[in-house]
């Protein structure tokens, strides 16, 4: 589906590691929504995370894909998917985290969904032509994902006393991982002045931007804490990591190149 | 599941004609494309669905080119398999299906038939929203009931059976249905 481009080999090792982190971390969510099925708490909702999980396992093969053929050395979407370890996966801290209640699930997609929908909003403007591509075409789901998870956050955060102590629980839970999501590393950093993917810094104030009147509308407190985990994007992660992809990758780990 | 394909059989089919081949052209192709169906929504053909972005045919043989209605679409392998099927049932041979992803699809690529099977299936095509899907919570569209027609019905659910659907329910006629979300 994508022709490769060619950049000098400092780039396209900071390309492929970009690319890998949005493939990895569209993967990661994708399952764990995915976990959800059959188990969501009414039938409807249980339904829409299993169409979120979709949309994103959907994207990630789009960005494996890309990332198999930046990288150039016969990968499969699948070789890349399910024979790389933890310390290999480039995804954000904050899509492996363990599901906990609704309540947390919806929230850490509200994080993700508006961080997800400014950088590619963004990223719809790249240099490079197929991760522009990749970009408007995932706009469009994440644009509709973010919708949802806003309107779940303010029902459950303005809700009962129940959902509402929830979500309090559930903003204490994840805000320490919320700052990795906006926070460039070093191959970040070569891609920007490179023209191939947007500063974080500029998605920062827009992504506080829409936390700050969602939160607002759901009578939730954003903490004031400013000390934030990182290390995912450069491949250090929670013990929570290595459990998921034991339960993703365990056919083709049991079973090399099973197909079926 | 598997749908059948309304190709038919090799027998008898005109396109077996030597003198019909030779005169095929895209039209023709356009054709059979009419003819696969979408696998999640029987009523619509590719075409309907406007799934189907190019035809381009020479000597080595007949690309197609189709685009994912939705990223995670998991009718996209079938629809590439049913097509490559139909075009080689017809008699053409090293057909090639492709995925592309520019440009991104649209429901204002649904065909105005296409439109109308969905109506008459029960699902209620996509209309206008009021105002841009950018805004976060801007206003929701009007949509119609297929059955009664109202246009007094309520959102259920964002999302639905499939990837472009979502649950809506009259509240005259008290019917729940699917409508066909409007993606641009």
């Amino acid at each position: 589906m994508f022709e490769a481009n060619h950049y000098p080999e400092e780039v396209n090792v900071a390309l492929s590691d970009f690319l890998l982190r949005m493939a990895d971390t569209s993967l990661v969510l994708g399952h764990r929504l995915s976990e959800w099925c059959g188990h969501g708490p009414i039938l409807e909702q249980d339904i829409a995370m299993s169409n979120l999980a979709l949309d994103l396992i959907g994207q990630a093969r789009n960005w494996y894909q890309l990332a198999a053929t930046q990288l150039g050395q016969g990968q499969s979407e699948d070789d890349l998917a399910y024979l790389r370890d933890a310390g290999q996966y480039r995804n954000l801290l904050l899509v492996e985290l363990p599901n906990g209640d609704f309540g947390q699930t919806v929230l850490r997609q509200f994080f993700f969904d508006a961080y997800h929908f400014h950088y590619l909003q963004a990223l719809t403007e790249s240099g490079d032509e197929n991760v522009a591509n990749i970009a408007v075409k995932s706009l469009k789901e994440a644009t509709y994902h973010l919708k949802w998870s806003s309107e779940w956050v303010i029902r459950l955060g303005d809700g009962t006393e129940e959902s509402h102590r929830r979500m309090e629980n559930a903003l204490r839970e994840l805000w320490e991982f919320t700052g990795e999501l906006t926070t460039p590393n070093a191959s970040d950093q070569l891609l920007t002045i490179m023209g191939l993917t947007p500063d974080l810094n500029l998605i920062r104030p827009l992504w506080e931007q829409e936390v700050q009147v969602v939160l607002a509308e759901s009578t939730l407190e954003i903490p004031n804490r400013s000390w934030m985990q990182k290390g995912g994007k450069n491949g250090v992660h929670t013990e929570h990591l290595g459990f998921l992809l034991a339960e993703m990758q365990f056919l083709q780990r049991a079973y090399p190149n099973c197909e079926w | 599941m598997r749908l059948p394909l309304v190709v038919g059989n090799r027998k008898g089919c005109p396109y077996e004609n030597i003198e019909y081949k030779m005169q095929k052209n895209n039209h023709h192709i356009w054709q059979i494309l009419e003819s696969v169906h979408d696998p999640e929504i029987p009523v619509l053909s590719v075409v309907d669905l406007g799934v189907v972005r190019s035809i381009a045919q020479n000597e080595t043989g007949l690309e197609i080119k189709i685009t994912p209605t939705y990223s995670g679409c998991p009718a996209m392998d079938t629809i590439a398999l049913d097509i490559k099927y139909a075009l080689e049932q017809a008699g053409y041979q090293s057909v090639k299906v492709n995925l592309v992803l520019q440009p991104a699809w649209t429901t204002d690529w649904l065909s105005a038939a296409g439109k109308q099977k969905l109506l008459a299936y029960g699902i209620a095509p996509p209309v206008e929203p009021l105002t841009s899907t950018k805004a976060l919570f801007g206003a929701e569209p009007i949509v119609s009931c297929p059955q009664c027609g109202s246009e007094h019905t309520v959102m259920l659910s964002r999302f639905g059976s499939t990837a472009c659907k979502a649950l809506y329910r009259c509240e005259e006629c008290l019917e729940p249905f699917d409508y066909f979300k409007c993606l641009r």
